[in-house]
């Protein structure tokens, strides 16, 4: 026990000069330049917002009372993610797993819905390099849905390993690693959600624009 | 020095440090889960109302803000873990806000 210490509700960690695990810290160091990334991907569609001359258009494609279920599904993931961890705390193995498996089922029902949102824009004539929104908005919501994915591959790895029973005797702190990555991914699509689809755009081809 | 810093295990206790002790119970979880579910539906419902741009935009920004905060502060615990995580990630977000901004400004994309 000498080597390790106890803090800041982390489990047990190796004892670190700055007395905080540093896989938590640096995981939040991590967060914190992907706020530069998608930071940047939200300003070009923004910057680019309203400016393609040639069809179609947001307003042409977007099915808000789909996406809104998206976001709902995207926010419950989010729910049952910490009440895994909540479980996990507990020491309850039994509802651990069934939470992370709902919060793995929520993201991949969020992920199919992503494809079939961009399979029904390629029908209607929306590609990568049809106009500066086609071009814009796939990066953007097509990086977002690559980070979803990956979420689900350590949600999925996490309930593996639970199984196989190779995840330590206090499995929160793995946990709630996770648990921030996949907050993350909901936070920005709550500011997705708003500036690319609730934000009205306005075209040269749209209606008074 | 690493004394200085280091508490003990019912000092974290106390400070809302320590492992469960700290966070929200399962109740309060559910309970931000409805809000946030809540406030999804207000924002849907205001972008399909028929009001000025100059009061939509900002409503739905301000519904954004708060959704956020509540994410990151009660899923995330950044309101009952240390400081330090808080002070790391809120000066990447908020550089990243003012980079871009300053980005946006300077192609004059609001105008």
């Amino acid at each position: 026990m000498a080597d390790v210490a106890v803090a800041h509700g982390q489990g047990e960690h190796p004892e670190t000069t700055t007395g905080l695990p540093h896989t938590k810290l640096a995981m939040w160091l991590f967060l914190a330049s992907e706020c530069l990334l998608f930071g940047a991907l939200i300003s070009t569609y923004v910057l680019y917002r309203g400016r393609s001359v040639e069809g179609p258009f947001p307003h042409d494609v977007f099915d808000i009372p789909y996406t809104s279920v998206s976001a709902f599904v995207l926010l419950a993931s989010s729910l049952t993610m910490v009440l895994a961890l909540s479980a996990a705390q507990e020491g309850d193995k039994g509802r651990t797993r069934l939470w992370l498996l709902a919060t793995a089922v929520l993201g991949m029902v969020f992920v199919g819905g992503q494809v079939y949102e961009f399979t029904v824009f390629y029908n209607e004539g929306l590609k990568l390099s049809t106009n500066l929104f086609g071009t814009t908005f796939y990066v953007l919501t097509g990086f977002h849905g690559v980070h979803v994915t990956v979420g689900i591959l350590m949600l999925l790895s996490l309930v593996g390993l639970s199984y196989a029973e190779r995840l330590p005797a206090d499995p929160s702190f793995p946990i709630e690693m996770v648990g921030l990555y996949w907050h993350f991914v909901d936070i920005v699509w709550i500011v997705i959600f708003t500036v690319v689809y609730l934000v009205p755009t306005p075209n040269p081809g749209a209606p008074g624009a | 020095m690493l004394e200085e810093r280091q508490e003990t295990p019912e000092q974290q206790h106390a400070s809302g440090g320590g492992h469960a002790a700290g966070h929200p119970s399962p109740k309060e979880y559910v309970r931000i889960g409805v809000i946030l579910a809540v406030l999804t539906a207000i924002e849907v419902a205001v972008a399909y109302t028929d009001i000025s741009h100059a009061i939509l935009i900002p409503t739905l920004f301000f519904l954004a803000i708060v959704k956020f905060a509540l994410v990151v502060l009660w899923f995330m615990h950044l309101k009952f873990d240390d400081k330090r995580y808080a002070r790391f990630f809120v000066i990447g977000l908020s550089g990243a806000a003012i980079l871009y901004l300053v980005v946006l400004i300077s192609f004059r994309a609001f105008s």
